[in-house]
Formats: C-alpha cells, structure tokens, sequence
C-alpha cells in the first residue's frame, strides 16, 4: 500500500505542496486519447478562429454561376447551391455551432449541478426541485422553445444586437431543455455521498453546508458530470441546427454547421461533400470533447492518477 | 496487548475534587420511522434513550456494549452530529444541546473526533496535507506558511512522514490514515476528543500502535477522551472509567478496576465473561455466561428494563419497572433492579416508567 520504504530524494522529501492542477495535468499528460483529443480541439478552434483571417473569402457572397462546384484551388471545398464558397462557411459556422456547444452546455450543467446538488443535500428542496425536474422532462421540447422565442428574440435582439441577442437566446433556450438529465444524476450522487463519513468528519469540524459542498461532494461527484458535460455539448451542436432548420435560431443565410448540415441534405445523392464536411467538423468536435472529458476525469481522479 | 496494571488507585476517591469536562444529562436521540403513503409518523428508533454521564478533565471515559446498541450514535449525539431529541450535553462549562449548528461552529475548536472507518472518513480528492488542514482553514486566519508548519508539526506529532503531505489518502494503510484522521483531529488544540471505535478496522499490530499514539497525546497534551469501542480489552488497557451500554442505554458505570473486577450488572457479567484469554489453561476453565436470544429492537424496546428479556437474573419486578440508573457507591452507577432493593426508594422515577408503555 505505502511507499515508505522507497528512498526519497532530498528534494521531494521536503517539497512544499504544490497546486494539485499540476498533478492533473501531470496524468492528463499520460491519456493518449486525451492528448489527441484536445489536439484536434485545438486544431478545430485555431480553424474557426484563425481560419477566416488567412481565407478572407465572404461566407455569404453568392455567386450564381459559380454553384455546385467541386474542390478546385478557388474553392477547396467546393461551393454550394448558391454558390457560396464552402470552406468559409464552414469556418464562419464553426464559430458558432463551437460557441453555442460550449456555452449552453455549460450553462445547462450550471443549471443541472445546482438543481442536483440543493435537491441531494437539503432535505427539504428534494421533492419540489426534483419535480420541477420531472415537469421540464415531461415539457414538449419544440413548443417550448416557441414560445421562447417569440416572446424573447426581439426584446433580446433590441438589447443586445441581433446576432448576439439570437446567440444568448438559443444558449439560453438549449440550456433549459437539457439541464434535466445532469440534475438527476447529480442528485442521486449527492445522496449517497452525503451520508459518508468524510462529510461527517467535516461537519464535525465545523464547516458550513456550502464547503461542505464545494470541498467535498462537488469534487466527488465530478465524473458524472463530466460524462454528461461532454455528451452536452453534441446534443447542443444538434438542437442548435434543429433550431435553425425550422427557423427559429439565426436567420437562414447565417451558416452554422448544423444549418449547412440541413441546406446540403437535399442533395445529398449529386454532392455528398456538401453533408460530410459539416458532418466531419461535428463529429470531430464531438469526440475530441469527449476525449478530453475521459482523460480529465481519470487525470481528476487520484485514485487512477500515478497508474 | 500490553500488560494492564493492576495497581492503579481507583480513580474515584478524586473524582469530585476534578472538573467535569462533559456534561451529558439523560441524552435521547430518536430516529423517526416513518410509514404509509403519507409518511407518518408511526414511532421511533430509540438509538439512544436516556444517557447520563460526565466526563472529568483529563480522563478517557470507555463506553463498550454490543453492535447497535447505540455508542457511535451516543457519541456523534454528545458532539451534535445530530440534533438531539432531547436532553442537555454542556461542554466545558457550555450548554450545546439546543444550539444551532451556526453557533455551534465557534465550539467546534474544543471538540473533535476521530472516525472509525480510516478509509470513508478522508475525502479521496484532497491531499493529505487538505485534510489536516482543513480545520484550520475553517477556523484560523493562518498565512499559506504558517499553515504548512502547522500540518508538518501535526505530521510530526502523529508519526506521518513530513514527506506524505502531498498524497492521497489511498496510497496509505489503515494505520496511517487513522494517524492522518488524529492529526486533523489534533489540529485545533481541542479539549476534548471523541474517539468511535477508531481501532475496529485496523489489524491488532496497528490497533496498538494507534492506541499508544492516543495515550502519549492524552498525556502531552492534556486531552480528553471518550473512548467507544467494543473491544473490553482494549478499553480495559485506555480508559479511567468504564461505561457500559445496552439497547440504548447505560447499564453500569464504574470506574475501570472495579467494573472489571467486579461488575454489577448482569449484562457487564456476561460480557466481560465473553473476553478471551490468551493463557489456554485459564481459558479452558472460564465459565461463559450465554445470553439466550437477540437484542431487542430499539424501535420497540420491551416493558420494563431493557434487558429483561435476555437476562439470566431476571426477577419478576424487571419485566414490569425499568430499573433506576442509580450511584449505588460514589462513582459506581448502575442500572438493576437486583442491586436496587436495600436502602433504595423504590419507587423509579416517571420519566424512565413511560418508555415501555408508548412503543
């Protein structure tokens, strides 16, 4: 079990501690897959990001005659219906479809981790918030978000611009329809953690309920919400294009991945690169997230860290 | 186990001149069952029903007793892991048993306790040196340096490798975590320590070593203990005074050498006559007393004493009255009806008489 009897250096007998992210980052090192994984994120963000600087071509300039071409030197990728050049649309739509994944997975599992955590440890709140959880599960999804948006898109738009308004609202909107599940795993975690004897021993030193939470059990329930922050942000990516195809996400000429996804699904028999370039991106998004997500959470772990 | 010495004056004789630490005046701690659709109220588990005791300063009261009979909650009661169904516990002179745990956060200081399980009671996501310091994040102001001379003099104290600060608590074994569980006990200089059954789950090399470790910082420190265990032997070798417990209540107690020697109640009989010994001629010899039957349950305890209905003594008058917990000698309690007839007053207070008619 112990190490004692292996000789310690001079240095590492009396090392002071250092920040526990470096051991982290220490066993993420080691995960192949997560190594990979955040590599090709890397690759995607630097794509959607730096990508329009060096191709400076307009997403949005339709060039009749020039429709439904293939891969030449003018357009890598060939160009769709309209004849707009399709590797500037899929940079110009990776910057959304990654920005709205990544915020509204991050505000559904804000939502989800709060709901779990005051459901699992407060006695009291359990059974409303959980029922609360229980009607969003029951809620049609598509009315819902109607009625989201048209109660909301303008007063946002007027607020905030229109892209940024649209933006905040199918974050928003995403993020409320998907919290449901995190919640409920977060819930049932908290409730078996709780009761352990290390939640014991620090109230018995005198910590307050919302340490207790933050040191003790958030740490402890963070392999679930891992696993569902990762899986979130493909399901984001998805509904996002959802929202778009039935016209109520950005506006049609707007590319998002999603949105090219669904213009190039009606000639997927004559083009089928028009599909499988967004279809790649998503993909690749997906599972290099998804990568990350497992190495995080075994690097998170010390029981699997130094194996 | 080490040798016991039976030389030690009794600790009685000077028992009233020393200050009473801990306070405990007729503790119950009720567990609700709670039944049906509507989940109602429909009775209780008495996990512990009507517990006085006091614990003098410097002193290492034992309590013993079988599985379930209520010591870990008794003494998670005592510091207020729970709130309490009723009766006072004060601590140094304070009054805890109504406060909210708010104000009980400035208390905590004074009394800590040391867990049984070494494994569950670490969290596996902090370094060793977190969980050491955990309390003196919560309740001192120290810098990041002071605070880390702090938990290596802790370290130091309970033999842990200054080197060891930065592992987690699965690279150790039980007897290390157990070390690293006392030292985040230790860390706020507290008066007093709860120690639940904190040798139960280490082998019996360690079990020594612990109990060693806890008696040289009861003497260098001045600490306190209440010491609960189920291991007679054990507590034999560490405690003053003796408690012991039955379905939730305290059945005798005495000071160590006499409720060993000679024990009052029928339960402490057949419970010391279980100890084994390691001389096999005088293990051959021992007459065990076997007590027929289970414990009863402490939702629904039997009429009139606790043990009535395992008792080889039982006499007609314990099946009817619970016997008083009463002094019979200064320092020696117990609670029987067969050392209750001369010079008693008969008659046992109300309090004790409801219980067996409301279950």
């Amino acid at each position: 079990m112990t190490d004692a009897a292996k000789p310690l250096s001079p240095d590492e007998a009396f090392r002071p501690p250092r920040n526990q992210w470096w051991d982290v980052w220490d066993q993420f090192k080691t995960h192949r897959g997560a190594l990979a994984g955040l590599a090709v994120f890397v690759l995607i963000i630097a794509f959607v990001v730096l990508g329009p600087l060096i191709w400076q071509v307009d997403p949005g300039q339709i060039n009749i005659r020039e429709r439904n071409q293939g891969s030449s030197w003018t357009y890598p990728l060939g160009t769709d219906q309209l004849g707009r050049d399709l590797l500037a649309r899929l940079m110009y739509g990776g910057r959304v479809s990654v920005a709205v994944g990544l915020v509204a997975m991050l505000l559904g599992l804000v939502i989800g981790t709060l709901i779990g955590v005051l459901a699992g440890y407060f006695k009291l709140l359990d059974s409303p918030l959980m029922r609360v959880t229980d009607l969003f599960l029951a809620l049609p999804l598509l009315p819902l978000l109607l009625i989201l948006v048209t109660l909301f898109r303008d007063v946002l738009a007027k607020t905030f611009g229109e892209s940024i308004g649209v933006f905040l609202l199918i974050c928003f909107a995403i993020a409320i329809t998907s919290w449901m599940q995190t919640a409920r795993i977060v819930r049932g975690d908290v409730l078996a953690l709780k009761e352990r004897e290390y939640v014991l021993a620090a109230r018995s030193i005198g910590t307050p309920s919302s340490r207790i939470n933050t040191r003790h059990i958030l740490p402890n329930v963070l392999s679930p919400i891992m696993v569902s922050a990762t899986l979130g942000i493909a399901s984001a990516i998805i509904t996002e294009s959802a929202l778009s195809f039935l016209g109520l996400g950005f506006p049609p000429d707007f590319p998002t991945w999603g949105r090219i996804l669904y213009d190039g699904r009606d000639w997927i028999e004559q083009y089928p690169a028009r599909v499988v370039w967004p279809g790649v991106m998503i993909s690749l998004t997906v599972l290099s997230v998804n990568y990350i997500g497992d190495g995080l959470r075994d690097a998170l772990d010390p029981r699997i860290r130094g194996r | 186990m080490p040798p016991v010495s039976g030389t030690t004056p009794l600790v009685s004789h000077a028992m009233s001149d020393r200050r009473k630490l801990v306070e405990v005046r007729d503790l119950k701690m009720y567990f609700p069952i709670n039944s049906g659709i509507l989940r109602r109220h429909t009775g209780d588990v008495k996990a512990v029903d009507g517990v006085s005791f006091d614990i003098y300063e410097g002193e290492t009261l034992g309590i013993v007793g079988e599985s379930g009979c209520g010591k870990s909650t008794c003494g998670r009661a005592v510091l207020r892991l729970y709130d309490i169904t009723a009766g006072t516990i004060k601590i140094d002179g304070v009054e805890i048993g109504t406060k909210s745990q708010h104000a009980l956060r400035k208390m905590r200081p004074t009394m800590q306790m040391v867990f049984q399980d070494p494994q569950a009671c670490l969290n596996p996501r902090m370094t060793v040196a977190g969980i050491i310091g955990e309390p003196l994040d919560e309740h001192t102001k120290m810098s990041k340096a002071e605070k880390l001379d702090r938990i290596y003099e802790l370290m130091d104290a309970v033999g842990l490798n200054r080197s060891f600060a930065n592992r987690y608590p699965h690279a150790f074994s039980g007897g290390q975590r157990q070390r690293i569980g006392i030292a985040r006990a230790l860390a706020l200089n507290p008066k007093f320590i709860i120690c639940d059954e904190p040798i139960a789950a280490l082998d019996v090399s360690i079990q020594a070593q612990v109990v060693n470790l806890l008696e040289e910082l009861q003497d260098r420190l001045g600490l306190t203990y209440m010491f609960i265990s189920h291991d007679l032997s054990m507590v034999r070798h560490i405690a003053d005074r003796v408690a012991v417990m039955y379905l939730g209540k305290i059945v005798e107690l005495a000071p160590r050498d006499v409720l060993y020697n000679a024990p009052l109640h029928p339960y402490t009989e057949a419970l010391l006559s279980a100890v084994p010994d390691p001389d096999p001629a005088i293990e051959a010899r021992v007459q065990r007393i076997i007590l027929k039957g289970d414990v009863p349950s402490p939702s629904n305890p039997p009429k009139g004493c606790n043990f009535c209905t395992r008792c080889p003594k039982v006499m007609d008058i314990c099946r009817e009255i619970d016997p008083e917990f009463r002094e019979l000698e200064p320092g020696r309690f117990v609670a029987c009806h067969l050392h209750n007839t001369a010079g008693s007053t008969g008659a046992p207070r109300n309090e004790h008489n409801q219980q067996g008619e409301d279950a």
